[in-house]
């Protein structure tokens, strides 16, 4: 279980989280703890469940059995409340690819009624490398433009709790690091922050805490740095 | 209502940029009605007897494109979700939506008066009217149809799923606006032209209200 920080605040909490996908159990059992203002890593082999772990949480899909709380809110009965504090960077892009970046991010800005402007727009995308093919279609971007555009998304959203589900995947060397300066910038801030990856020492060094998902189960948990590739596992069906 | 606005304006804006489509799907309706005059044959009174359903037959025919196209954009990249989770009210995402394939099925139907007139001879001087029960049809049309297109968009069949599924439920839609056309188009002598359009208007009301109200069950996890 991932201690609370010093303040005692928790941001999130997750009591015996299950969730399958037919016969399979993608989570099952998984109860942690986040402190306010920390970052947590949660990494595992592919298929362990991360990115389900983080779907429920952001209440894209409802957990089958078990309890979690974003800052406050449970992600079953609040969902809305949960919605209003919480971004998340998924594996989809959720832009519309029809349309340019400056549109998609227009769209997410009135939906959040946030006053809007051109110039303030393409100021995000110049933040993520992108006001040059603001203008463009998203279905002429690459997977890791597609990413950075997604990235713009949760800079707009401004939220206090957010979740990068594998932020690292599809990027370029200046993504990395545009990544990294977001993560930088959020703790600063005091955001909390869930992000799922593969990169142990990359994630050990930008986040406080980790936890290991094994087959959808939480096997290990502690300090980041205190992670070792050893400490993945195998993998396995799980049961609740 | 100022969430139907914006989610109005964001598929004005999607259906402005896949244009495209909305035109090959005009020319599928057209195509529509120029095979069933060919399966009528030369039979002038039978054309015009029949117009009205054939108008009907096409534009449903096409809406099905229409309103399986307009969520195919929604689920590519998941950007559906990703509105959930802003969060964007459902159901303000609904009628936005469904308002957006009502003026676009709308239009459809009176871009395919125009080919109705030519291929069977089937005036009316009456196009206020015509394009009122156009109008009040599309809307039978397009509220259930926007909610079995979001239904079927997630299903790998949901080219086959979606007639299957809508046909059926809109047929009263289809009596009443096929009886009100055919009524604009060959003449009114007994008066009925009201009654068919209240019953229109009645059907529209049921789904728009019904429809509205399921679509978060449907889009929610």
């Amino acid at each position: 279980m991932t201690t609370p920080s010093p303040s005692g605040d928790v941001a999130v909490e997750a009591h015996g989280l299950s969730r399958r996908y037919g016969r399979r159990w993608a989570l099952a059992d998984v109860s942690f703890q986040v402190g306010r203002g920390s970052i947590l890593m949660i990494t595992g082999r592919n298929g362990s469940g991360k990115s389900t772990l983080l779907r429920v949480l952001a209440t894209a899909i409802r957990p089958d059995h078990g309890q979690a709380r974003v800052l406050g809110h449970d992600v079953a009965a609040a969902r809305e409340e949960v919605r209003r504090c919480v971004s998340l960077l998924s594996h989809y892009s959720y832009n519309y690819e029809p349309l340019s970046a400056l549109d998609n991010l227009a769209i997410a800005a009135r939906f959040l009624g946030r006053a809007h402007s051109r110039e303030s727009l393409l100021g995000l995308l110049a933040e993520v490398a992108l006001a040059e093919r603001a203008d463009d279609p998203v279905s002429t971007y690459s997977a890791g433009m597609r990413k950075r555009l997604s990235l713009a998304r949760v800079l707009l959203q401004d939220a206090p709790l957010v979740m990068l589900d594998e932020p690292y995947a599809g990027l370029d060397p200046p993504g990395f690091r545009l990544v990294d300066g977001l993560l930088r910038r959020l703790a600063q801030r005091g955001s909390t922050v869930l992000m799922a990856t593969h990169l142990l020492e990359h994630g050990a060094s930008l986040c406080d805490q980790g936890i290991v998902l094994e087959g959808g189960r939480l096997t290990w948990s502690g300090p980041a740095a205190a992670l070792r590739p050893s400490d993945l596992g195998g993998s396995g069906a799980a049961t609740p | 209502m100022k969430w139907i606005l914006v989610a109005l304006r964001k598929d004005l804006l999607l259906q402005w940029r896949t244009r495209a489509h909305v035109v090959a799907i005009l020319l599928f309706g057209a195509t529509a009605l120029l095979l069933f005059s060919f399966a009528v044959g030369p039979n002038s009174e039978a054309l015009l007897q029949f117009a009205a359903g054939f108008l009907w037959l096409g534009l449903m025919l096409s809406s099905t494109l229409a309103l399986a196209e307009s969520f195919q954009t929604e689920m590519e990249e998941r950007a559906l979700e990703g509105l959930l989770l802003l969060p964007a009210p459902a159901r303000a995402i609904y009628y936005g939506k469904a308002i957006g394939n009502w003026l676009q099925l709308t239009l459809l139907g009176v871009g395919l008066v125009p080919v109705m007139v030519v291929l069977y001879d089937a005036a009316t001087w009456r196009l206020p009217e015509l394009v009122g029960v156009l109008a009040l049809g599309a809307a039978g049309l397009s509220a259930p149809g926007t909610l079995y297109a979001a239904m079927t968009a997630q299903t790998r069949a949901r080219q086959t799923l979606l007639p299957l599924l809508l046909f059926p439920l809109v047929v009263p839609v289809l009596l009443s606006a096929v009886k009100a056309t055919s009524l604009l188009i060959l003449g009114d002598p007994m008066l009925q032209l009201r009654a068919w359009v209240g019953l229109l208007v009645a059907f529209d009301v049921i789904h728009w209200s019904l429809c509205g109200l399921l679509f978060e069950r449907v889009v929610e996890d």
